[in-house]
């Protein structure tokens, strides 16, 4: 009923290059910004930052990230694990390296080295494409956790091999470390998260998207219209590594403060960033966000109705996790390859019309 | 007639130009198929050139040496009186010429419109720090070119399908979202391989009047591969025939159809 097209002219076409060209959709928009901004900050707590939104938050980065590699280039990549590896070492050196230097600096010069890092093993996609690219960003995954776990320089020499986060500020408020509020790291990801999501949905909707898209759905057909193959591969590996990096000094500094490479960022974290871009939606920036909160929420709602209210055993419910998840990947790749957002899409393309369908 | 340097006009009054891409001894071979044999000819500025042959004869070949897939063992390009260095399909593309593929090659994944502004890449140049700030450089620039891509798709007559994803048009029509894909990029050539393979009689008419229809509003250089006899002589100035890889004919329509090779090569398979 209010959601309606009917009524909306668009008059340029700038206008019809927005984001969410539909009025109710904008409302909508700005109300669950308001509510991040405004609402959330003081009202969470330490459970429900260290549970839920922090990984969200961050896990939406990557999966935006990822999204543009995979979803909207056509690059397969299982090296997203090393990749935020790359930026959380890079996070620490800058941090114990800089200490007087503000945590957003750190965290952007970490993306920035990683979307180099990114370029350079994405290389070989010049060369070859599909399983083959996969198996070779699977190489660049081991090969990165492992330099990490035998370079003590990576770590500062300590004799754990284990890195931690030390205090730092932003504006003097503390961002990382034991002593951290609850509602500043909560603040300090979710800038970090809104922004790239509107960096990430103005390079898909202009000439560099499309040719990230041009390459993805026939690579010789964008050859012929002008796209440099070479450049175009190499901007999307370079840019949603920047967005891996940026999650992965994220996930270290702000969220677990201490971190064992192969455990944080082993080939498990490269699969789960990895399904949430399947789930969520391949090529779509809102599907990113659907899929990281699905797969963080799951264990979570799991938890809660499973162990608390069921009374399950804990390794049942842990077991079930993985198997609703491995149900979903194989329906989702079956039935519906553009995931949530697809679905989310669908809904609204009826709701257009609803109550007349035709 | 058609040995002026400066170019000549046609009977219904169109003027063409000089030379603008000439091949000169061209030879290419796969391993040991030599599917282009020693062939030369030209193109002239506002022509539309046909190139015709039984299958296999090498058109396709020939299209793809001009737009950078295959460079030839032997011989050289001109374009616009200069010899063409080797060159990657994408720097082609850059030099003002497009075309469309025998077998359709859009991009299934996207709309029509996103079709038709891919056509646009070579003329947009805001590096990635403006496009990701969007407003300002980045939003005119796609602005303005969105104009000539929706003038495109006026022209070709599909604003009714401007927001449908390619992949589920038929046929016919995505013969010609791949022909405005290729106009949106405004080529002074144009290569189009086989516009009409597998379409109707009235959509060959349609496809036909838009290929005069560009050559005439927009004076482009058209080179185009046809099977259909009945359209290569309506439409061409001048057709080189080829079969084999060799050249057997060369010059307009009517030459053509009385060069006794071209009858026994072609023609006359064709009347069988
Ligand atoms: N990439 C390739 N590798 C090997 N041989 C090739 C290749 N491309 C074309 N050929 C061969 O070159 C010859 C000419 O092929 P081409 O596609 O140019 O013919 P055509 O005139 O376009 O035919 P059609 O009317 O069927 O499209 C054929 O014998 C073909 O098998
Ligand atoms: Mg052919």
């Amino acid at each position: 009923m209010f959601y309606r097209e009917a009524g909306e002219f668009r008059t340029t076409y700038k206008e019809d290059s927005q984001t969410f060209p539909i009025r109710f959709d904008r409302w909508r928009y700005y109300f669950v910004l308001f509510v991040a901004i405004c609402v959330i900050p003081f009202m969470v707590n330490d459970y429900w930052v260290n549970s839920i939104f922090l990984p969200f938050l961050i896990y939406a980065i990557a999966a935006i990230g990822l999204n543009i590699l995979v979803g909207y280039c056509g690059q397969v990549s299982l090296g997203t694990g090393g990749f935020m590896a790359v930026g959380a070492y890079a996070c620490y050196k800058l941090m114990t390296a800089f200490p007087d230097v503000s945590m957003f600096i750190h965290v952007i010069l970490a993306g920035v080295i990683t979307a180099g890092v990114g370029m350079l093993f994405g290389l070989p996609s010049l060369r070859i494409k599909g399983f083959y690219l996969a198996v070779a960003t699977l190489a660049a995954q081991f090969f990165l956790v492992w330099l990490f776990n035998r370079v003590p320089w990576f770590y500062n020499y300590s004799a754990s091999g284990q890195i931690n986060a030390p205090e730092r500020d932003t504006f003097g408020i503390l961002i990382t470390g034991p002593n951290t509020e609850a509602w500043a790291t909560y603040v300090f990801c979710l800038i970090f998260t809104v922004v790239s999501a509107i960096i990430a949905r103005n390079l898909t909707r202009g000439s560099v998207g499309r040719k990230w898209m041009a390459i993805r759905d026939m690579d010789i057909a964008a050859e012929i219209i002008g796209v440099n193959p070479l450049t175009a591969k190499l901007s999307a590996f370079a840019i949603s590594s920047f967005f891996v990096g940026i999650s992965g000094a994220l996930f270290f500094s702000v969220y677990l403060g201490a971190v064992e490479v192969g455990e944080a960022f082993g080939i498990n974290k490269s699969f789960l960033v990895l399904f949430m871009i399947i789930i969520g939606g391949l090529g779509s920036i809102f599907g990113s966000f659907a899929g990281a909160a699905f797969l963080v929420l799951l264990p979570v709602a799991l938890k809660v109705v499973g162990v608390d209210w069921l009374g399950w055993p804990t390794d049942i419910v842990a077991h079930l996790q993985l198997v609703i998840v491995g149900a979903l990947i194989i329906v989702f790749l079956i039935a519906e390859p553009h995931g949530i957002a697809q679905l989310w899409r669908v809904t609204k393309e009826k709701l257009r019309l609803w109550p007349f369908p035709h | 007639m058609l040995d002026q340097a400066d170019g000549y006009t046609t009977a219904d009054g169109r003027k063409i130009g000089p030379v603008v891409m000439e091949m000169k001894n061209i030879t290419l071979r796969f391993g040991g198929v030599e599917a282009i044999k020693d062939i030369s000819f030209d193109i002239r500025e506002g022509e539309i050139r046909a190139i015709i042959g039984p299958n296999g004869a090498g058109k396709s070949s020939m299209l793809n040496v001009i737009s950078g897939f295959y460079v030839p063992q032997e011989g050289q390009v001109f374009y616009q009186g200069q010899p063409r260095p080797p060159m990657k399909p994408f720097q082609v593309a850059r030099q003002g010429i497009a075309r469309t593929f025998q077998n359709i090659a859009l991009f299934e994944g996207m709309t029509v419109l996103d079709n038709v502004m891919t056509g646009r890449l070579t003329h947009m140049q805001t590096g990635l720090f403006w496009q990701s700030m969007w407003k300002g450089k980045a939003e005119e620039e796609e602005t303005a070119n969105r104009e000539v891509a929706e003038k495109i798709i006026d022209f070709l007559e599909i604003q009714a399908i401007r927001k449908t994803p390619v992949a589920r048009l038929p046929y016919g029509l995505k013969k010609r979202v791949e022909l405005a894909r290729a106009l949106a990029a405004e080529p002074s050539l144009l290569l189009l391989d086989e516009p009409m393979a597998g379409m109707n009689v009235e959509e060959k008419e349609d496809m036909s009047r838009f290929i005069l229809d560009v050559n005439d509003e927009f004076g482009t250089t058209i080179a185009l591969i046809e099977h259909d006899m009945g359209v290569v002589m309506d439409l061409s100035d001048r057709v080189v025939v080829m079969d084999y890889g060799k050249k057997i004919g060369d010059g307009t329509p009517d030459e053509v159809r009385n060069n006794q090779d071209v009858i026994d090569a072609y023609l006359g398979v064709a009347h069988d």
